[in-house]
């Protein structure tokens, strides 16, 4: 279900804005897309890893003979064949602290999680290639593994710990705001670890144009361009002779497009080996192999008045990193202290973060990074706070979000390397539409008729402050072809989420043309030689500003030129699809987009003119992020026999400043909120006391089906359009997902009736099942 | 390693091949045959994206063998519109209700709601939900599927 927000007053648009099919979907309902195990080179080789089956240990000796002589068997790498290659290198420049926790392409001597790969098997088919795997016998002296980042801290390497770094930011003063507290609110809280686990496992190939002498990763996702350079540096390398492509994307939600050892892997193996490698993920693989996320362990408190206004806030937490430092360093950290105050006014503020290796698969950013985790924190507390002090949820909340007259707002944090500076909200606003179109008082009544009759019911509520539109640049290209076609090129990607679309949508409204006439180039670093790509809710932000730039300026320099041919000023001139008339005087000389193209086609004039053909490249800055915000409303019921928990409503209003397609919007938020509550109820990646990894099928790791997502209301607002891009647009990626472990504990809660009773993630039936047993076990002793 | 000759129907047309036994039916569509539409999202016959029409009736493509489909007919993704310039109501409703993202899950949400629209050409949502419930997408949250589903649902009786 949706629900549209009021439109304000403001300028027609044509398709900006609009529910607009999606450009995408043509092919793929056909199954005509291309993922990259659709692909296939003539000649290639087919690549399986080897994986340690053991958490912790020293390889002693790694044993090829046999599998080298199985059938069609051509390569096989161990840690000696490729002892040359570096460790793998951060995206960002990163503390110099977390250099040593880099993951190797293979296990030199010691390996640290099930699932890390220590030889690499090169066959002439995928079945021939997993049959040799198997032969490969690896003898590993087991170490005791380290399962608890929360444990006193052991000993990575020689005089290395498994805390290479501490991170804190905070400001005020902390132990003067604590004395003078009214009450202080102190809670110990924790979240599972998962993962976006897209449906597309990962894949890669890998090719080397010996002809060419150009080195080509085909199956690129999120950050190609960014992927580029780091490859490039990698195999020392001119970016010019590396170049990635994208496929089709079977969901990337922050895992997929990092670049991992078997990104590597297959571009060392093809130049090596001279022909195409090509590898491609199963699932077990993908559940211990490819990035986990969420792990970590508070201590939150906080200090308030009488009124349960914050006075101040420290959060000491632990983060359960797994067993190396991958491409992101310490983000997910950094991100949970920078964004853990949310929306409130907190006067004092302290976040310590311990960074934590521990012998579990390596963890790293997961659609709504740290703020999945923050959110919980914080709103957990705020629901401790309301229950400390006998007062409504709703109105703790209200006292202490940030009021937009303070917009921007300082924060004095930072996160991901930018001064975190609240742009523009109308927090208490969007707080009181959504519990207003949620039924909030009256579904107070219905709950306590309910409980009356025996149910475990019960409502839930958090808010959220996402960030978006990650800087600092991206650059299009614009051009239109004599036959009036338009082609966007852009540093974009596209997981799935309809960049393409909305791209189209922002250029067709800008320029005048249909958007099914445009063509979005994304992920092709062939192409382009600046871009980013798609993560941190950035693409439609930054990439989708910056094609509003190079479409003007392509609509700037069509007018000048047909003002010379029409004889009229360029101001009295409109496009309207793809046509050039005067405004108001539709029967009067017209010149199409085609034509202009045609004539400002290369040639002496054009050179002069320093505009070769109608093309025009824009450029988008940004300084600072922009930051959507939301509220998230539960309506849940406990079994009280098997602790299920049953989500019968689930809202989300979601500040989007400007929704290009509020369809594709809508669609974003919906998908999060499922993401959300499997991390909530049900996905979990557990491993054994030893290091063995538990939930390695889709029977162990729970995805929620259609059974468990209920029919999402999504309010997309539109109160705050960003002050920060010319278009208003805040990233609408994260916020789906960002608030639902939150507002699921606190429905939990309220529906067994035992405030503060969730304190971890998931809630599984099981935790359900003994709080119940407890309740009854107490007030049974009660009443005896 | 043993191999045998089948001979299969895919989407209409007669197919005789040499298969390895070990090999899978979507492995033989998606390889041998190049119908890729057919994807494996987990190989272990939970996820639903390798969901193939024998017969008329569902199959985990990855959970049967190539030489399981001797003499029979196979329908994929790829065979699913009435011919190359029209869709079948299905695809079009997807398409309409937003019922897909990344586009991975899709092949077999629609052959698995071809089996359940041709059972039962009017259902409720809770019945589309229970008829989905064994393929996961991780991108939609399912609403805009239930959504087409109903929508080609109705189309497909108004049509008959």
């Amino acid at each position: 279900m949706s629900i549209q927000a009021a439109p304000s007053q403001r300028k027609e648009t044509k398709v900006f804005g609009k529910r607009v099919p999606r450009l995408e979907d043509l092919p793929l309902v056909k199954g005509l897309g291309r993922f990259v195990a659709d692909l296939s080179f003539p000649h290639q080789l087919y690549m399986r890893v080897v994986r340690s089956p053991i958490a912790h240990g020293t390889i002693t000796r790694i044993d090829a003979d046999e599998a080298r002589k199985a059938p069609g068997v051509v390569a096989i790498w161990t840690h000696a064949d490729i002892a040359a290659y570096p460790l793998i290198d951060f995206r960002d420049p990163s503390a110099e602290a977390l250099m040593p926790y880099r993951q190797p392409l293979l296990a030199k001597d010691r390996v640290r999680y099930v699932g890390e790969p220590i030889a690499v098997v090169f066959a002439e088919s995928a079945y021939l290639a997993e049959d040799a795997a198997d032969l490969v016998f690896a003898e590993i002296d087991e170490l005791p593994p380290h399962m608890d980042a929360q444990a006193d801290c052991a000993s990575f390497a020689p005089g290395i710990s498994t805390e290479p770094i501490v991170l804190k930011q905070g400001f005020g003063d902390l132990p003067g705001a604590f004395a003078s507290a009214h009450c202080v609110v102190e809670l110990e809280l924790s979240i599972g670890r998962h993962s976006g686990v897209p449906m597309e496992c990962r894949g890669a190939i890998g090719r080397y144009d010996a002809a060419q002498d150009v080195l080509e990763l085909w199956g690129a996702a999120k950050v190609p361009l960014r992927n580029r350079e780091t490859m490039a540096r990698y195999f020392q390398r001119s970016s010019a002779s590396v170049q990635l492509y994208e496929l089709h994307v079977g969901g990337g939600f922050g895992v997929r497009g990092e670049l991992y050892p078997e990104d590597f892997l297959v571009c060392a193996a093809s130049m090596t080996l001279g022909r195409p490698i090509k590898w491609i993920e199963d699932r077990r693989e993908h559940l211990m192999a490819t990035n986990q996320s969420r792990e970590q362990y508070h201590r939150v408190r906080a200090a308030v008045d009488q009124n349960g206004r914050i006075l101040a806030l420290s959060d000491v937490f632990f983060h359960d990193q797994g067993a190396y430092v991958r491409t992101h360093g310490a983000r997910v950290a950094d991100l949970t202290i920078g964004m853990l105050p949310g929306p409130y006014h907190v006067p004092v503020y302290q976040g310590i973060g311990h960074f934590r290796l521990t012998n579990k698969t390596p963890a790293a950013t997961y659609r709504s990074p740290g703020r999945y985790e923050g959110s919980f924190v914080r709103e957990r507390l705020v629901d401790a706070i309301a229950a400390k002090l006998g007062l409504d949820r709703i109105e703790v909340r209200r006292r202490n979000l940030i009021p937009s007259a303070d917009m921007p707002y300082t924060r004095q944090l930072g996160a991901l390397g930018t001064e975190v500076v609240l742009d523009s909200g109308d927090y208490a606003g969007l707080l009181q539409t959504s519990i207003d179109r949620f039924g909030w008082d009256e579904l107070q009544k219905t709950i306590r008729v309910r409980r009356a009759q025996g149910e475990f019911v019960g409502a839930g509520i958090a808010m959220f402050l996402e960030k978006s539109g990650m800087g600092p640049s991206d650059s299009v290209t614009v051009s239109v072809d004599p036959m009036g076609f338009v082609e966007v090129v852009t540093g974009g990607a596209s997981v799935g989420q309809g960049f393409e679309t909305a791209m189209a949508q922002i250029c067709a409204e800008t320029l005048g043309v249909d958007y099914r006439r445009i063509r979005v180039v994304h992920g092709q670093t062939d192409r382009i030689r600046f871009g980013i790509g798609a993560h941190a809710s950035r693409a439609t932000v930054m990439t989708g500003n910056a094609v509003h730039a190079a479409a003007t300026n392509v609509r700037d320099l069509a007018l000048k030129h047909a003002s010379v041919l029409l004889q009229a000023p360029a101001e009295l001139l409109d496009i309207v699809d793809g046509i050039v008339v005067r405004k108001g005087s539709p029967s009067g000389p017209t010149i199409s987009l085609g034509q202009l193209s045609r004539q400002l086609s290369p040639g002496p004039e054009a050179i002069a003119r320093g505009t070769n053909g109608l093309s025009c490249e824009g450029w988008f800055y940004a300084d600072h992020m922009t930051y959507p915000y939301g509220v998230h409303l539960a309506l849940v019921r406990v079994d009280g026999e098997t602790g299920q928990v049953f989500v019968e409503r689930y809202m989300v209003a979601s500040d989007v400043g400007r929704a290009v397609n509020p369809m594709i919007v809508e669609g974003q938020v919906v998908g999060g909120v499922a993401q959300g509550l499997g991390g909530a109820l049900y996905e979990q990646f557990r491993y054994s006391d030893t290091g063995q990894p538990l939930s390695l099928n889709f029977a162990e790791y729970l995805i929620p089906t259609a059974h468990e997502v209920p029919d999402v209301e999504v309010i997309v607002a539109e109160d705050a359009p960003s002050p920060l891009n010319p278009l208003g647009i805040k990233g609408a990626g994260e916020g789906g997902c960002t608030g639902v472990g939150a507002a699921i504990a606190s429905a939990v809660d309220d529906a067994i009736g035992i405030p503060g009773a969730i304190t971890s993630l998931p809630i599984t039936p099981a935790k359900l099942k003994a709080l119940l047993k407890n309740r009854r076990d107490n007030s049974n002793g009660d009443s005896t | 390693m043993d191999s045998r000759d089948i001979v299969v129907t895919v989407n209409g047309i007669r197919h005789e091949a040499t298969v390895k036994t070990r090999v899978t039916l979507a492995d033989f569509l998606r390889h041998q045959l190049e119908l890729t539409g057919t994807h494996l999202g987990c190989e272990h016959g939970v996820c639903g994206a390798c969901t193939v029409l024998v017969d008329g009736r569902t199959a985990r493509s990855c959970l049967m063998l190539a030489v399981q489909a001797h003499g029979h007919e196979i329908r994929t993704v790829e065979g699913i519109a009435p011919n190359a310039k029209e869709l079948h109501p299905l695809q079009t409703a997807f398409q309409k209700h937003h019922g897909l993202q990344c586009g991975f899950c899709t092949p077999g949400m629609l052959t698995t709601l071809i089996e359940f629209l041709h059972d039962n050409p009017d259902p409720t949502e809770a019945e589309v939900r229970i008829a989905i419930s064994g393929n996961l997408c991780r991108c939609t949250g399912y609403q805009g599927i239930v959504d087409a589903a109903l929508d080609a649902a109705k189309t497909m009786r108004n049509s008959t």
